[in-house]
C-alpha cells in the first residue's frame, strides 16, 4: 500500500519534474516563461502525432514495430514541437522586446488550443467512438522495466520499476544542477539572469544565452507532457486531460528555490500531495475535492515563508521578467 | 595592437535597433490596426487550408455567425456577441488597476469563481425567503465581498512580505476551483450538476436575457475610465506602478494602495462572477469562467490601461473567437481551432508593439568620412 502510494507519487511527479527543470533553466536566463503549460501541451501532442504516424506506418502491428524507433520518434517529435514554441517565445521577448508575462500567457492559449485541436483531429481520423487516441503499443515500449526489478521485492519496486523517462527526468535535473553551479556556461547563464547589463559588459552574448536557455528549457518541459501521455495515461491522449500541471510546474520552481536538485524532491512530494486524497481512508467524494487543493495550499505556504525569510540565496534571479535592451541603461 | 586592428576589421552589424521617441497616437494605432488586418488575412488563409472552403467564404461564415443567423442550430445572435464582450471586458477592466500598479493579478478566474459561488449560494439559500429587490442586493453585496476577499489575501502578503503575486493569485484560482467542485458535489447531491435556479435571476428586458449584464459593464467601463484618469486614487495607483520609492517619498501609503487596489480588482471580478451566474447561467460549475481570466490579462495589456481601447480589443478578440468557432462548426472541426487563431492574432499584436517602440536602422552604405 505505502509502496504503491510512493510509486504513484513518483509517476505523477515526473511531468512536474520535467516542467520545473525546464522552467528553472529558462528562469535562470531571466525569462519568466508563463507559456510552459502550453509548451507542455505541444510537447505531448507532437509526440502523440509522431507515434501515431509511426504506429500507422507499421500497420498497427506490434510485431512490425522497432522498439528503438517507437521510442525515439515520439521523443524527437516532442522536442521539436516544444523547441518551436520556445523559439516563438524567445523571438518575441528577446528580439522584439515584448512583455514576458503577456507573451507567455498568449503562448499558453495557443499551445493548449493546438494540443486540443490536433488531438481532436487525430480522433476524427481514427473515427473512434471514444474521445481519445490510444497509443498503447508505443506505451508498452516506453514502459519496459529493468529486467531484475521484479526479483528485488519492495526495493526493486520502489527504485527500479519505473520507466526510463523517470530516470531521464532525474538525470536531466542533476545534470542541470551540475551545469548551473559548476561550469562556466552555467555561471554565464546565471549572470545573464541576475544582471544582463553586467553580463553584456563582460562580453557574454545575452541574446544567445537567453535564446538557447529558453529553447532547452522548453524542450525539457515538453518531455513532461510526453511522459504524461505515454507513461501515466498508458498512451491514451484525451483533450484537456493534462489539466493544470504546467502551472503547478511553474509553482514548483519557487518551491524548489530555483534549484533543480530540490525540484526532484519537490515534484515527488507534489505528486504525493496530488494523490493523497485517494489514499487517506474514510474520505467521501466531496471531501476528496477539498483535499485536491493540498498542493496549491502548500505552494502558497512555501511562497509566503520564502518571502518572509528573505535569504539572499533563496531569491529569484534579479533580472527575471525584464527584457534587456542594450541602449537602455 | 592586434586587438585594435581586429576591432577595426569588425564591421558594423547590418541591422541596428533604436528606441523611438513617442510615436504620434494615430501612427501607433495605424500599426496596430494593420496588424489586426494582417492577422485576419492569416486566419482566413489558414482556415482555407484547413477547411477547404473558399477564402471569402470563411469571412462570410464568421460575419454571419456573429452578427446574424447563419443556419438553424448554428446561430449566434448579436446580443450574445455583446454579452461575451461584456464578460471579457469586465474581467479586463477589473485587472487594469492592478496592472497599472504593476501587480500581476493572474487570479481573475478564481476571484470571479468566488463571486459566482456567493451568488449561487444566495440564490439557493435565500431565493424563496427574501423579496426580489432585497435578494438582488444581497447577491450583489456578497459577490463583491467574496471577490474582494479573494483579491485581498495575496495583496496583504505582497504588501507585507513582497510575496510573488503572480503565482500566489494563480494558486488561489485552483483553490477556488476545488471549493466550487466541493460545493457543486454537495448541492447537486453527488451529480456534479446544479440545476438552473429560478430565483434571483436578473430581469429580462423585452426578450433579451443579457441586457442587464451589458448595461452594467458599460457603466463600469465609464466609471473605471474616470477612476483611473481623474481620481486621486487613480493617480496614486500610477505613481506606485511607476516607482514605489517615489510613492513613499511623496507620502503615499504604498501598502494601503496595494491592498485597496486589489480589493477593487477582486470586487470587479466578483461582479463578473455574479453576471455569469445571476445574469447568464443561473447555475455554476468549475468551468464557469472558462479560462477567460487569462485572456482578460492580455486584453488589459493590449488596451494600454485605457478602458475604451479595451472595448475595441475585446470586441476584436471575441469576434475572432465566436466567428472562427462558427467556421470550425461548419466544417466539423474541433472548437479549439478558434483558440489557436486567437492565440496567433494576440501574439502578433504583442509582437507589433516592437515596431511602435523601436525602429530598425540599416547599416549606412557610405563609408565614414572623418575619423
Amino acid at each position: 500500500m505505502i509502496i504503491q502510494f510512493i510509486c504513484r507519487a513518483i509517476l505523477l511527479g515526473v511531468p512536474l519534474l520535467f516542467g520545473s527543470t525546464g522552467e528553472i533553466i529558462t528562469e535562470k536566463s531571466g525569462h519568466l516563461n508563463l507559456g510552459i503549460p502550453g509548451i507542455m501541451y505541444v510537447g505531448a501532442i507532437s509526440g502523440v502525432v509522431g507515434s501515431f504516424i509511426y504506429e500507422n506506418a507499421c500497420g498497427n502491428d506490434i510485431e512490425a514495430m522497432n522498439g528503438f524507433l517507437a521510442v525515439i520518434i515520439p521523443l524527437i517529435c516532442s522536442i521539436a514541437g516544444s523547441v518551436i514554441m520556445g523559439l516563438i517565445y524567445s523571438f518575441l521577448t528577446v528580439t522584439l522586446h515584448a512583455n514576458q508575462n503577456v507573451t507567455g500567457l498568449a503562448l499558453t492559449t495557443l499551445g493548449i488550443g493546438l494540443g486540443n485541436f490536433l488531438g481532436a483531429s487525430l480522433i476524427n481520423i481514427t473515427g473512434s467512438e471514444l474521445p481519445s487516441i490510444a497509443l498503447t503499443k508505443t506505451s508498452t515500449f516506453f514502459a519496459t522495466e529493468l529486467p531484475f526489478a521484479k526479483s528485488l521485492g519492495w526495493f526493486g519496486e520502489l527504485f527500479l520499476s519505473h520507466d526510463f523517462l523517470t530516470y531521464l527526468a532525474i538525470a536531466i535535473a542533476l545534470i542541470t544542477s551540475f551545469v548551473l553551479n559548476k561550469t562556466r556556461v552555467g555561471l554565464n547563464l546565471r549572470s545573464v539572469g541576475e544582471s544582463p547589463a553586467t553580463a553584456d559588459a563582460a562580453g557574454i552574448n545575452v541574446s544567445r544565452y537567453r535564446y538557447v536557455a529558453t529553447c532547452i528549457g522548453s524542450a525539457v518541459a515538453g518531455l513532461g507532457g510526453l511522459q504524461y501521455v505515454v507513461s501515466y495515461a498508458s498512451g491514451v491522449w484525451s483533450n484537456n486531460a493534462f489539466g493544470d500541471r504546467g502551472w503547478m510546474a511553474i509553482a514548483l520552481v519557487i518551491f524548489a528555490l530555483w534549484k533543480p536538485s530540490f525540484a526532484i524532491i519537490g515534484s515527488f512530494l507534489f505528486g504525493a500531495l496530488c494523490n493523497a486524497n485517494n489514499y487517506i481512508p474514510g474520505l467521501g467524494t466531496e471531501t476528496q475535492e477539498l483535499f485536491k487543493m493540498l498542493p496549491y495550499v502548500v505552494t502558497i505556504i512555501v511562497l509566503v515563508v520564502t518571502s518572509m525569510r528573505k535569504k539572499r540565496e533563496h531569491q529569484p534571479p534579479q533580472g527575471l521578467g525584464l527584457s534587456y535592451f542594450r541602449e537602455e541603461r | 595592437m592586434a586587438d585594435v586592428s581586429a576591432a577595426k576589421k569588425q564591421r558594423e552589424p547590418l541591422i541596428h535597433v533604436v528606441k523611438r521617441d513617442e510615436l504620434p497616437g494615430w501612427h501607433a494605432w495605424l500599426i496596430r490596426i494593420a496588424t489586426v488586418f494582417i492577422g485576419m488575412i492569416l486566419v482566413g488563409f489558414l482556415s482555407m487550408l484547413v477547411t477547404e472552403k473558399g477564402f471569402f467564404e470563411t469571412y462570410e461564415i464568421m460575419f454571419k455567425g456573429v452578427f446574424g443567423k447563419l443556419f438553424e442550430g448554428y446561430t449566434t445572435m448579436f446580443w450574445k456577441y455583446l454579452q461575451e464582450i461584456a464578460i471579457l471586458l469586465c474581467l479586463a477592466l477589473a485587472l487594469t488597476p492592478a496592472f497599472k500598479m504593476k501587480f500581476w493579478n493572474c487570479g481573475a478566474e478564481g476571484q470571479a469563481l468566488m463571486g459566482g459561488l456567493a451568488s449561487i449560494f444566495c440564490m439557493i439559500q435565500f431565493g424563496e425567503k427574501l423579496p426580489y429587490g432585497v435578494l438582488i442586493a444581497v447577491i450583489a453585496l456578497t459577490s463583491i465581498l467574496a471577490g474582494a476577499i479573494w483579491g485581498i489575501i495575496p495583496a496583504v502578503f505582497k504588501a507585507l512580505f513582497n510575496t510573488n503575486e503572480t503565482l500566489f493569485t494563480l494558486m488561489m484560482n485552483y483553490i477556488a476551483t476545488q471549493i466550487i467542485a466541493y460545493y457543486v458535489y454537495i448541492e447537486g447531491g453527488g451529480s456534479n450538476v446544479i440545476n438552473p435556479v429560478s430565483a434571483g435571476n436578473f430581469p429580462k428586458v423585452g426578450t433579451n436575457d443579457y441586457f442587464v449584464n451589458i448595461v452594467t459593464v458599460a457603466v463600469i467601463t465609464v466609471l473605471m475610465y474616470v477612476y483611473l484618469k481623474y481620481s486621486k486614487q487613480g493617480y496614486e495607483i500610477s505613481v506606485v506602478g511607476e516607482s514605489r520609492n517615489t510613492a513613499k517619498y511623496i507620502g503615499i501609503n504604498v501598502k494601503k494602495v496595494i491592498i485597496r487596489t486589489m480589493a477593487i480588482s477582486g470586487a470587479l471580478c466578483g461582479v463578473t462572477g455574479m453576471l455569469l451566474v445571476a445574469g447568464k447561467d443561473h447555475s455554476i460549475n468549475t468551468n464557469l469562467v472558462g479560462g477567460q481570466g487569462f485572456t482578460a490579462i492580455l486584453m488589459s495589456w493590449l488596451g494600454q490601461f485605457n478602458p475604451f481601447v479595451m472595448v475595441v480589443m475585446t470586441a476584436i478578440v471575441v469576434f475572432l473567437r465566436l466567428g472562427v468557432s462558427k467556421v470550425a462548426d461548419a466544417s466539423l472541426l474541433n472548437s479549439s481551432y478558434s483558440e489557436i487563431m486567437v492565440g496567433i492574432v494576440i501574439l502578433m499584436l504583442v509582437g507589433c508593439e516592437f515596431f511602435i517602440h523601436y525602429s530598425i536602422r540599416f547599416r549606412h552604405k557610405n563609408k565614414e568620412v572623418g575619423a
